[in-house]
């Protein structure tokens, strides 16, 4: 077999068995960072060796076994403690079972989640870390997605991965009366992959970036490993809608289109059927939380592709629910914009007023719906305050162009 | 493994330590560690007022009054439990007596120089 050959069977490896794989190790070992520098070294030892004999039956097999072996000598050079011996005794018996059986390794990606979202763990670090650990993806890459320096990056990174290990945060699952707060935790650090870079329009309208993909990903591993928890799939519905627009976000030339606005024909209807199904199979457990709503609030904007309008009535409803779970800034917003829409825009104009101004003063979805909101109640001069504010607070152009047309349009600068 | 417990307490809070509702709190919680058989050592600490600090520079030893750092909140007492990891740690720490009103500072023990020695079996 030739090394391109062996690299592509590598290359699949790491897309479907990475996760797995450091989890497997980590979760015997307790060290993150040790079990990663493992398995490097048995992909490249993999490299050699099955360009020569080509690939095993059972890969992950093998490269438990090269990679239980590094982490055996990286044990002795550093003298580590009796406890590590005893993991790494388990570990040795465990991968000459598993390439024995004929089932797979057993599957611990979720322990690493709850390890990775742990409330020990630096919050900045969370979703940085559930990136590398169980999807590989590398520091500069993480970095860039989170505008930092890779070396930034990297040390955020070491320090999370040194404090699981020394500190001992276990590999367990959370039982009640932690479980919701901890699944909480997991959610709000993948979703963070999802919306880190973005620049949106009440939640909704806005460019994509590098880590969204990734985001999906780990959201449908979240729904593999706890399909009974209707919050993991109500992420993975929210997440799918807000994908499923991307095409339409942007007219051919660039320019921003606000969700109402956008071509209908331009989505993917295939994502939205299948947020709607993730949405109805969370339904069933008839436990209602933020990210359902959320997802329902968008799933409303998505009808509108079949019957060609929006109900706002039902979407200020919704964000009535929301806010009071989750009384973000976003979500405060979001229902002052319903309420408007839904007929009453002096009522949706109150509850945006009611927001704390110290809250809002570089929030730029705040001050675009307040622009909205004044252009519709017909306080123009306002109207084109707020919108140039809000242009001001957004880094994405195709938006700022956006923004500052309507600020233009209400201050009568242009026809 | 072993975790100190870091007990850091405001002034206000540390006048009270003396008070019969503290002292049976305080007294039952340690029964509990010990019950549980991971207690490991501990005490609580005198005022940062009463504390005299140390310290030898080319050679030349320093005694200045008073506590390293003066802060607001202080450490006003510590405990050493030995548990499997973590979260055991930081359910104990959460069970402990001043957590409703100072702060429980976790942190796991290198153990190499000092060697802390191990918890009598659970009676």
């Amino acid at each position: 077999m030739s090394e391109a050959a062996t690299s592509v069977a590598i290359e699949s490896v790491v897309r479907d068995s990475y996760g797995r794989l450091v989890a497997y190790l980590a979760a015997r070992s307790g060290d993150v960072a040790g079990a990663e520098d493992a398995l490097g070294d048995a992909f490249v030892a993999a490299l050699k060796r099955w360009s020569v004999e080509g690939v095993p039956v059972k890969p992950e097999a093998w490269l438990l076994h090269v990679a239980r072996n590094r982490m055996i000598d990286a044990a002795r050079r550093k003298e580590v403690r009796q406890k590590s011996e005893m993991f790494l005794q388990q570990i040795a018996e465990e991968a000459q079972a598993v390439a024995k059986a004929h089932e797979y390794f057993p599957d611990e990606r979720l322990k690493l989640l709850f390890v990775c979202a742990h409330p020990a763990i630096d919050p900045a670090a969370r979703t940085p870390l559930m990136l590398q650990a169980v999807l590989g993806i590398d520091a500069a890459r993480i970095a860039s997605a989170f505008l930092v320096s890779p070396a930034a990056m990297s040390q955020r990174l070491v320090r999370a991965k040194n404090k699981i290990r020394d500190a001992a945060i276990p590999f367990c699952v959370p039982k009640p009366p932690e479980w919701e707060e901890r699944v909480s935790f997991v959610l709000d650090a993948i979703y963070a992959a999802y919306t880190t870079g973005w620049e949106s329009l009440t939640e909704t309208a806005s460019t994509h970036h590098a880590l969204v993909t990734e985001a999906v990903t780990l959201g449908r591993v979240l729904t593999q490993l706890m399909p009974r928890e209707p919050e993991a799939l109500g992420l993975l519905a929210l997440m799918l809608h807000c994908e499923a627009r991307r095409q339409a976000r942007h007219t051919n030339d660039g320019k921003f289109v606000p969700l109402d606005q956008q071509d209908t024909a331009l989505w993917s209807h295939s994502m939205i059927e299948e947020a709607e199904k993730h949405l109805r199979a969370a339904a069933v457990f008839k436990d209602m939380g933020r990210y359902q709503l959320e997802a329902a609030i968008q799933s409303v904007h998505a009808s509108r592709a079949k019957t060609g309008c929006i109900d706002w009535e039902e979407i200020a409803l919704l964000y009535e629910g929301l806010v009071r779970i989750a009384p973000g800034i976003g979500s405060l917003v979001g229902r002052a914009v319903a309420i408007a829409q839904a007929h009453q825009p002096a009522a949706g104009f109150a509850a945006l007023e009611q927001i704390p101004s110290d809250r809002t003063a570089d929030y730029q979805p705040y001050w675009a719906a307040r622009g909205h909101l004044l252009h519709l109640l017909n306080r123009k001069e306002e109207a084109g305050e707020a919108f140039g504010r809000a242009a001001s607070l957004t880094d994405d152009p195709a938006l700022r162009e956006y923004l500052f047309q309507r600020s233009a349009e209400d201050t009568n600068r242009i026809a | 493994m072993k975790y100190a417990l870091l007990v850091h307490q405001s002034q206000e809070h540390f006048e009270r330590r003396n008070d019969a509702a503290a002292v049976a709190a305080g007294k039952a919680y340690g029964e509990a560690l010990q019950a549980a058989g991971i207690f490991v050592g501990g005490a609580g600490l005198d005022s940062p007022q009463n504390a005299t600090t140390v310290s030898v520079r080319d050679g030349k030893r320093q005694v200045h009054d008073g506590p390293y750092a003066e802060t607001k909140e202080f450490l006003a007492g510590l405990g050493i439990i030995d548990v499997p990891n973590l979260d055991a740690a930081l359910e104990w720490a959460a069970r402990h007596p001043a957590a409703g009103f100072a702060s429980i500072e976790v942190r796991p023990l290198l153990g190499s120089h000092f060697m802390v020695g191990t918890p009598k079996p659970p009676k």
